[in-house]
């Protein structure tokens, strides 16, 4: 729990009650990298979802005259494409994809592994044997290529990309849970849910998780900037999002025949993609830090 | 002598709890540990009994085997332990679960490390009746103020919402004992539960916690390393070494004719309020290794009235007159000892 909070409990100067809350905030406020992240990712959220205020172009509709403008040209504020749609548009609506695409293959691993994970540390024995092996092998493969061999199998489309990436993304939610839990199932406070009469399952869900998931929920955020890269890196290879759906991936690899004469095709989906993961890199690492100072 | 233990039980009424030969092992690195070697226990409804011994002679083991609370790689080899006509160490754990904390509760040594840091303690001491008495979310809640009020936590409604961490160590071993009393259990198993707190505090939880037992009429198992705390609260005692009983018997009794020369030792070795200045004897010696006990009667090496037979012989439990037993083969001579002093 909290070292500040845990410090005065009957109170014995007159501010105390309204200390820890005020500490609490302003290490909340004080946390640069968590501000910087959250304050990048707000302006990116507002943007790709706000883009109907941004821009009047539709991200599809094609305008077959006016291919290939360069920055600023024809009204278009970065260009158009090969197909003369707006770049700015087909940026917005199609980080409104990826980041929806993204969030959603985070939590599905996330559910699993964290299922998977806690059983394995609580019960240990053949349980924990078979899970860990399991996750061996799904590990013994570098993730990119058993993603990109499974939507491969699958077919391309959004449900093939969260199939993929929770049959391989589980494995990370599960070693972290497992590990925690190993350790927090030897707190007196388990012996004490157990002396109580308390099943197995329910001691897990309602004692154990609520102490172990905040390690899970920090490498989640690390983990959608994984899977941003994923998903965007699928498009480019055809496998995911598929045209005329707009989407970073696709951008960049329809781009790339014109880097020489239009570099913005491709150079500005591709700074998109890097700014992205940055802002959720810095929340990642804010909040971990944050929780660090917060747990012990 | 306490409240409670002036009252005079009788030895005819059928047995609640009743822990016959109960051996435990445990598969160590340096060989095979017995950390309960053949202890039999007995409780009648209502009565509360002590369980005392230094630190590692198994007191804490025997409590938790009864609930079947043992560590993974400690397995209980022989012996029952009998609750209500039910052998709780051959029930299923979904069977077990329906004693633990309904019919039999327990209580635990460091009330911060035992309440679950990140749930309500209101949640907490509702859940028992929720999972056990089949109570509705809003009924739960009530009975849980009700219990906070009883356990004597002030302003209830406000702090059922409090974390653990905002309760200090005495308001937190009070949650205990209402989270122990949830289900109006049968028998309450006590871990050293005052150990950790101060005397003031701990005088205050013990007779809270005798005063409920015998409003409920619950019974009581006390397991504690302070003859004191066993004097204020316990009808009957048993007096534990390297795994064994050595000596049962009440508490009048016990403490003012110890049979067994580790009673003896132990009650010279802690301070006595009604003799004040005298001066305290220590224990010669160290509770000897469980990997290879000594022979005959694991207390020789570190007894005063050791004899030769004493390094041969096994001696068993013995029982005496009424509900008196010793496990010393020369018990006499402590009487001897009493008499000189």
């Amino acid at each position: 729990m909290s070292a500040v909070s845990a410090a005065p409990a009957p109170a014995p100067a007159p501010a105390p009650a309204a200390a820890p809350v005020r500490a609490r905030r302003a290490r909340w406020y004080r946390q640069p990298t968590l501000m910087a992240g959250l304050v990048l990712l707000a302006i990116i959220l507002f943007m790709c979802y706000g883009a109907p205020l941004l821009t009047t172009f539709n991200p599809d509709t094609q305008n077959l005259l006016q291919p290939l403008l360069g920055v600023g040209q024809g009204g278009h504020l970065l260009g158009t494409d090969q197909e003369g749609r707006d770049t700015f548009a087909r940026l917005l609506y199609g980080g409104q994809v990826d980041l929806r695409v993204a969030v959603i293959a985070v939590i599905f691993p996330f559910i699993l592994g964290t299922i998977l994970g806690s059983l394995a540390g609580y019960f240990g024995g053949w349980v924990d044997a078979i899970i860990m092996r399991i996750i061996d092998i799904v590990v013994a493969f570098p993730f990119f290529v058993l993603v990109i061999a499974l939507v491969f199998v699958l077919g391309t489309g959004e449900k093939s990309i969260y199939i993929a990436i929770t049959a391989v993304g589980w494995v990370s939610y599960a070693r972290i849970t497992r590990g925690e839990i190993t350790v927090a199932k030897r707190q007196e406070y388990v012996l004490a849910a157990q002396s109580g009469g308390l099943s197995s399952l329910r001691i897990i869900g309602r004692h154990l998780l609520p102490n172990v998931v905040t390690q899970s929920i920090v490498y989640a955020m690390s983990d959608i900037v994984q899977d941003i890269l994923a998903i965007v890196t699928l498009s480019y290879l055809g496998l995911g999002i598929q045209p005329p759906t707009p989407d970073w991936g696709t951008m960049i690899s329809a781009g790339q025949n014109f880097l020489t004469t239009q570099w913005q095709l491709t150079t500005i989906p591709g700074l998109a993609v890097v700014i992205t993961g940055l802002a959720l890199s810095l929340v990642g690492d804010g909040l971990a830090d944050l929780l660090r100072t917060g747990t012990s | 002598m306490s409240e409670l233990a002036s009252e005079s039980i009788s030895t005819a009424r059928p047995l609640q709890l009743e822990v016959s030969d109960l051996r435990v092992q445990i598969a160590g690195h340096q060989g095979v540990v017995r950390p309960i070697d053949g202890v039999s226990l007995e409780i009648a409804p209502g009565e509360a009994v002590g369980l005392v011994g230094e630190s590692g002679s198994g007191k804490s083991m025997t409590l938790k085997s009864i609930l079947g609370l043992l560590p993974p790689d400690a397995k209980v080899t022989s012996g029952s332990v009998v609750f209500d006509g039910t052998d709780l160490t051959r029930l299923s754990p979904s069977r077990l679960n329906k004693v633990r904390g309904r019919r039999i509760a327990m209580i635990f040594q460091e009330p911060m490390s035992a309440l679950n840091p990140v749930m309500r303690v209101g949640n907490q001491i509702a859940e028992g009746p929720r999972v056990h008495l089949g109570l509705s979310r809003a009924q739960s809640v009530a009975r849980a103020v009700d219990l906070m009020r009883r356990v004597g936590i002030p302003e209830p409604e406000r702090r059922f919402r409090a974390y653990p961490h905002e309760f200090s160590g005495g308001m937190r071993q009070r949650v205990m004992i209402a989270m122990a009393l949830s289900c109006d259990p049968e028998l309450i198993l006590c871990d050293e539960p005052t150990t950790a707190l101060d005397v003031t505090i701990q005088d205050q939880i013990l007779r809270l916690l005798a005063q409920l037992c015998h409003e409920s009429g619950t019974s009581l198992m006390f397991v504690t390393h302070d003859l004191p705390v066993v004097a204020q609260v316990c009808h009957k005692v048993a007096v534990m070494y390297a795994g064994r009983i050595v000596e049962r018997g009440t508490v009048s009794e016990v403490f003012s004719q110890p049979l067994h020369p580790y009673t003896l030792d132990l009650l010279r070795s802690a301070p006595d309020v009604d003799h004040p200045g005298q001066s305290l004897v220590p224990i010669p010696g160290m509770p000897p290794s469980l990997v290879s006990p000594p022979s005959g009667c694991r207390f020789h090496p570190r007894c005063q009235f050791a004899e030769d037979d004493c390094k041969v012989s096994d001696p068993p439990l013995r029982l005496l007159e009424g509900d008196r037993a010793t496990a010393c083969l020369h018990f006499e001579r402590c009487l001897d000892q009493i008499g000189t002093n």
